[in-house]
This record gives structure tokens, C-alpha cells and sequence, in this order.
């Protein structure tokens, strides 16, 4: 594996022919895609079997940038999608990258389903705290207080912690970083990639237009400038303790890296036991 | 059960199950579904099938993911099914479209039950069958099929992987209740009778390739994730490379060749059933199992000297229109018992077009026609 720092020309995994690009000028998403990016080069994966589901949302357009297979499906239903592309070609590299809305709102239920079943594969979560391709309406992610377009008065809806929860619903690996921290973003990433199972690793973007505009965090720079002044690394912290606050400080690190079996693994141990090698019927994919 | 796991003879099995097998023959080796009673039956045979032939079977968190997955399954290279009844069916409705936009092969199997809501979910109904043609949002064309006995759950659900496979498009298996449910003598023939379409492969170089670029039949070749293309694939309005366009040219592009790749190949779609048309002063037309309760009063009305013939539409959609047209202008009426408020019969009196008359013999669900109330209308309708 190619850990280290140096600079990889990631122009080859872009649609040169898709630039120029939707997002608006300080939004975080090009920088998060770059550290992905480069961390998918740094992989050495085989990048034809290398998949990229992404949802709906101004992130949900990263699929459209990759120049790998990659799927923009519907809202919220990345991970389930993933699921069938998965189970149906085991040899692929699922990659899901969407928003926070996205993958906590619309599509909780199979976030947390996807952990528990420690289904292989691996989500970039960019959070920015909103729904930004919508106008930036109040996410899951919203902090208390924090102004969107549906809480003008200020957000009275408590926030989950991403991590905390996906840890709890079974995820193998948990990390947060936000934009700010390309290097260490692009190697949680790269980690996050050759784990085996269910990994998740939370990226913290700035959404000037939508999200820093209303709660005086107004370009991309003073949201950036806010990750550097109040992110501490706390590798290893109890997911329990790293919720965000508005203007609060950012817990970032890796907090959880386990092992434990996944969903094709109890698969292949129980059907195993039920067909042993000499009672299996010839399986046969394609008929002639 | 032969060595590669297929099944072949005669068995006696029910709707659901003869669907599943008749799955595993037409290739399908994944599966992802939600229980729901009365289609319960498909994902329990396919959990105990697939792993005999190689296949994977996952119950999913809900029918919103379960129709996700199958998509995910196809463009991972699999044939992919999933089965459902109503309140699944309207949870699949979003995913359903993003099939038909993005000319995923796949299979629905929806075993209907009396709704709305919740309504009677042991009991028999057919209240689904506009749904199954313009559930999801938006415009695009879409097969469904309407087996009206075990033997046909079989046979038309390998039907339904052939057309999704040369079509790119999902199909759905519209039945019931009743045919999901009875057992009845199902024949499976030898593996190396069964006809099996596959979905046509890129011939170009990997480089050239287009994924959304038709062939003459308005379908375009499909090759499938990890085969080196690294392709696009949108829910969005998009050009052939599969990237996003915005406009309303390229709308009128797509979505209209969405619906007529369907609608210009309706020959070698539709399959109809026919009965004694010739010289009919009334045609019974229908369904399902209302096809098979109307075949009673047909008898019965025949006995009685009034000349009656049945047209069952096997393909529900799309709907044969030349061939009520025509028959319109030969008949007196058409009597189309279904069990809903009226969903096929405004079809058949849409293509009727006045030339002959349409009589619903409508009926909410909840058990089958009474074939008594259906020969009163055949009697009346052919005065
Ligand atoms: C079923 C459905 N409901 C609502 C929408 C509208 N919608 C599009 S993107 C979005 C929110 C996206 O937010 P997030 O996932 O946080 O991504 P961001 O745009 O912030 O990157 C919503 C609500 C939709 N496309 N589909
Ligand atoms: S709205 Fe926000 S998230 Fe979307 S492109 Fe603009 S800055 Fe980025």
C-alpha cells in the first residue's frame, strides 16, 4: 500500500468531459473528492472493479465526476443499490460517497441495516450540516440553533452523531475528518478502503451558499478556518462523546477499527455447512 | 432435480413457488425482498433455491430497498428479481423508475391483494394493474404480465426475464392472490428446452462504447459494472454516454425512446389468449383468475346459444390496442369482468372507441366473481 504524501495526478479518474462542475466556488465537495481520489490511486485497487454509488444531493453528483462505473441513483437508496451491486459481483470495490442528508435522513434505515449486516463496503459521508442542493433546508446533522431555510428561528431538533450511530449499528471502521484535512483524510480513506466490512468514513465539508451564509460562517474559507481553529484529533474517542455542537469543537480521528465478520463471510460459513463440498450441486451462473 | 439444482418434471406447487422456479430456470441468481403476504412464498422458495444453484438470496430492511437491490444486481451483472403485494409495490414505486430511466433488467412479481392500504391481506384482488403501468412519476413505457395459473407463473415469469433482458427494461408479473396461492400440476420441462434471452453484450471496443446508444431496436447493448467500461449511470435525464442533460431536447430523446421501444415492439410483446372470436357478437375479456372464472360464464353462455368469445390478455402491458380496434368493429359489445372499480376496461373502451360497447363487471376484492353475475352481463350485452 501507498500510504504516503506525495501529490498523484488524479485527472485520470475525472470526466474531463463533465467540466466544468455544479458545485458553487468554496464548497468543500472538490476538495473531499480530491482526497478520495487520490486516495483510490494510493489504493492500488484495480479500478475496473471499482464501483461508485453515490444518491441525490449536491454530493450525490460526485458519481458523475468519477471516470469509473459509477451510479447515481435515488435519494437516500445509494447503500441498498450498492447492496445488489455487491452481492451480485462480489469481485467489485462497492464505494458509496453521498450527503448527510442523504445517507442519515432518507436513507437511515438502510445506513444503519448496511452496518449491521457488516456488509462489505465503504461510504464517504460528506456532511456539511444541511441539505445544500435543496436550498439548505434542516438536516439530521443540523446542530441545535444552527439557522437553515425550515428553522429560522434556529434549528429545536437534536442532531445525531453520526458516528456514534453507525458504530453502534455495527460499522468495522469509523473515522471523521473534515476538508481542511486532505492528507489525513485521503489515508483514513485509503484505510477505510482495504478494510474488510462495513467502513464509514464521515467527511466535514463547508456549504458556504447554503449552510455557512446563515449561521456567519459566510465563504468557504471562514468555515475552513473554523475546522482548523476548533478540530481535535482524538483518535480513538468513544463515538458516544464526538457530537458537534453549533461553533462547537470537532472531535476528528479514527474512532473505531475492529473485526468482525461480515455479511458474505456468515454467508459462505452457513451455506458451507449446509451444502458441504461433496453434496453441492455444480452451480452454474450462466446457461448455456 | 437435475445436476445444475434445476428442477424438471411434474410437480405440484403453487403460484409463488412455480414463479421462483420458473425464475431459477430463466437464470436469476439474486433476490431481494421484503415478506408480504400473499407474495411471501417467491422469497421464501428463492432463500431455499439460490444457494442450490450459485445464487445469493438477502432479505432486505424494506421494499424501497428491496427494488434498489435488484437494480444494483443487474448492473452488477445478475438477473434480478424481487416479489411484492401492494404496500410494498407502492414503496418500490420510486426505485421502479429509476429501472425504467436507466434501462435496468430486472423482475417484480407483485401477487395482488385487496386495498387500499392495508385492506384485506389474505384476500384476493386485481386493484393494481393501472399502478403496475403509471406508478412511478414521470413517463416511460413498462411490460407486465398477468399469469392466471401456476403453470403460468412459471412459464411467463422466464417470459419476463426474456423481455427484460432483450427490452432492458423491468417487467412486471402482475397476478393475484388466487393464482399465488392454489396449487396445481406445474411442468417443468428439460433445461435445454427452455429458451433463455440474455442481454445483449457490447460488440464495440471498450473504449467506444456508448451506454445508452440504441441498436435498431431502440435497445441499447448493456455490459455490466467491472467489465472495464466505467460508465455513467443516471437517474437523470441523460445523453447516450450516460451523462447528464438538461434540456428539453434531450428529454424528448430519451423518455420518448423509453416509451417506444416498448410501444414499436408491441408484436413480439404481447401475447393474448383467443377463444371462438370468430363470429362473436360478445368477447369476454380478462385476467388472471378472473380470465379462469369467467370461462364458466362463457360456457355456460354458449350453451345457452349466444355466441361469446374470450380474449385473455396474457401481456396486460402494453395493452394490444390494434386488436380491440379490430375487434371492436366486428362485435357488439366487450364484457370485462376484473376485480377493481374499472382499470383494464377503460382501456378496452378507450381502443372500443364507440364501435362496440364496454361493460365492466367490476368487483372490489376480497374473493372471486360470482361467474352467475358475469353471465348476466354477457346475456344482457349481447341483446
Ligand atoms: C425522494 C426525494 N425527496 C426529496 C428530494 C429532493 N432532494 C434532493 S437533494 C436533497 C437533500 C440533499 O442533502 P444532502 O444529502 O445532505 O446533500 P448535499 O446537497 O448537502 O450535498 C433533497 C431533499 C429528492 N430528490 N428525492
Ligand atoms: S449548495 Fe453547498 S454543498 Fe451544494 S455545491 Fe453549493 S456550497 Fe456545495
Amino acid at each position: 500500500m501507498n500510504g504516503n504524501h506525495e501529490e498523484v495526478n488524479i485527472e485520470g479518474l475525472l470526466r474531463a468531459d463533465r467540466i466544468p462542475h455544479i458545485w458553487c466556488p468554496g464548497c468543500g465537495l472538490g476538495s473531499v473528492l480530491r482526497s478520495f481520489l487520490s486516495a483510490l490511486i494510493k489504493s492500488e485497487l484495480p479500478l475496473d472493479k471499482v464501483a461508485v454509488v453515490s444518491g441525490i444531493g449536491c454530493t450525490g453528483r460526485t458519481a458523475g465526476y468519477v471516470k469509473l462505473d459509477s451510479f447515481h441513483t435515488t435519494h437516500g437508496r445509494a447503500i441498498p443499490f450498492a447492496t445488489g451491486l455487491k452481492l451480485a459481483n462480489p469481485e467489485l470495490k462497492v464505494i458509496v460517497f453521498s450527503g448527510d442528508g442523504d445517507l442519515s435522513s432518507i436513507g437511515g434505515n438502510h445506513l444503519i441495516h448496511a452496518a449491521r449486516r457488516n456488509m462489505d463496503m465503504t461510504i464517504i459521508c460528506v456532511n456539511n450540516f444541511t441539505y445544500g442542493m435543496t436550498g439548505g433546508q434542516a438536516a439530521p446533522t443540523t446542530p441545535l440553533n444552527a439557522r437553515t431555510s425550515t428553522t429560522p428561528y434556529g434549528n429545536y431538533e437534536i442532531p445525531f452523531n453520526i458516528p456514534y450511530l453507525i458504530a453502534a449499528a455495527g460499522a468495522v471502521y469509523v473515522s471523521r475528518w473534515t476538508a481542511m484535512h486532505v492528507r489525513r483524510l485521503e489515508k483514513s480513506i485509503i484505510e477505510a478502503i482495504h478494510k474488510k466490512g462495513f467502513s464509514f468514513v464521515e467527511a466535514i465539508a463547508p456549504c458556504p451558499t447554503q449552510y455557512g451564509r446563515k449561521n456567519r460562517q459566510a465563504t468557504g474559507l471562514t468555515q475552513m478556518n473554523y475546522y482548523r481553529d476548533n478540530s481535535i484529533i482524538n483518535h480513538g474517542a468513544d463515538p458516544r462523546d464526538v457530537g458537534i455542537e453549533l461553533n462547537g469543537p470537532i472531535n476528528v480521528g479514527k474512532f473505531v477499527d475492529i473485526d468482525r465478520a461480515t455479511f458474505s463471510d456468515l454467508q459462505a460459513d452457513i451455506l458451507d455447512k449446509a451444502f458441504p463440498p461433496e453434496s453441492k450441486p455444480q452451480t452454474e451462473t450462466t446457461r448455456t | 432435480m437435475s445436476r445444475h439444482g434445476l428442477l424438471e418434471g411434474e410437480y405440484f406447487m403453487n403460484g409463488d413457488v412455480a414463479s421462483a422456479e420458473g425464475a431459477i430456470c430463466a437464470g436469476c441468481r439474486f433476490f431481494a425482498g421484503y415478506p408480504i403476504t400473499p407474495a411471501t412464498e417467491v422469497a421464501e422458495r428463492m432463500a431455499e433455491r439460490l444457494p442450490e444453484v450459485g445464487g445469493t438470496f438477502i432479505q432486505m430492511e424494506d421494499e424501497i430497498a428491496s427494488m434498489a437491490a435488484i437494480l444494483g444486481g443487474s448492473w452488477g451483472g445478475a438477473k434480478s428479481m424481487t416479489s411484492t403485494s401492494g404496500p410494498g409495490f407502492s414503496l418500490m414505486m420510486e426505485n421502479l423508475g429509476l429501472g425504467a430511466m436507466t434501462e435496468t433488467p430486472c423482475v417484480v412479481v407483485n401477487v395482488q391483494r385487496a386495498g387500499p392500504s392495508t385492506g384485506l391481506p389474505t384476500l384476493t384482488a386485481q386493484g393494481d394493474m393501472m399502478q403496475a403501468r403509471w406508478g412511478s412519476h414521470g413517463l416511460y413505457g413498462i411490460i407486465a404480465l398477468a399469469p392466471s395459473s401456476p403453470q403460468e407463473m412459471f412459464e411467463l415469469t422466464i417470459k419476463a426475464f426474456n423481455l427484460s433482458e432483450k427490452y432492458r427494461t423491468p417487467v412486471l408479473i402482475m397476478t393475484d392472490e388466487s393464482v399465488g396461492h392454489m396449487s396445481e400440476k406445474v411442468v417443468i420441462p428439460p433445461s435445454n428446452q427452455i429458451e433463455v434471452f440474455d442481454r445483449r453484450k457490447p460488440t464495440v471496443p471498450v473504449s467506444e462504447y456508448l451506454p445508452f446508444k440504441p441498436d435498431a431496436d431502440l435497445v441499447p447493448p448493456m455490459g455490466n459494472a467491472g467489465e472495464g467500461y466505467r460508465y455513467h449511470v443516471t437517474g437523470l435525464t441523460h445523453d447516450e454516454r450516460g451523462y447528464p442533460d438538461m434540456t428539453a431536447e434531450a428529454q424528448e430523446k430519451l423518455v420518448r425512446r423509453l416509451i417506444d421501444k416498448i410501444e414499436l415492439n408491441k408484436d413480439d410483446i404481447i401475447e393474448l389468449e383467443e377463444d371462438e372470436i370468430d363470429g362473436a357478437d360478445v368477447v369476454v375479456c380478462s385476467y388472471g383468475i378472473s380470465a379462469r372464472v369467467a370461462l364458466l360464464a362463457v360456457k355456460a353462455a354458449r350453451e345457452e346459444g349466444i355466441k361469446v368469445g374470450m380474449l385473455r390478455l396474457i401481456t396486460a402491458w402494453p395493452f394490444p390496442n390494434n386488436r380491440i380496434k379490430e375487434l371492436a368493429g366486428k362485435i357488439k359489445a366487450f364484457v370485462v369482468p376484473e376485480l377493481n372499480a374499472g382499470q383494464m376496461a377503460l382501456e378496452v373502451e378507450r381502443c372500443a372507441g364507440g364501435a362496440a360497447e364496454t361493460v365492466l363487471v367490476g368487483h372490489m376484492g376480497g374473493n372471486v366473481h360470482d361467474p352467475q353475475v358475469i353471465l348476466k352481463a354477457i346475456r344482457k350485452a349481447s341483446k
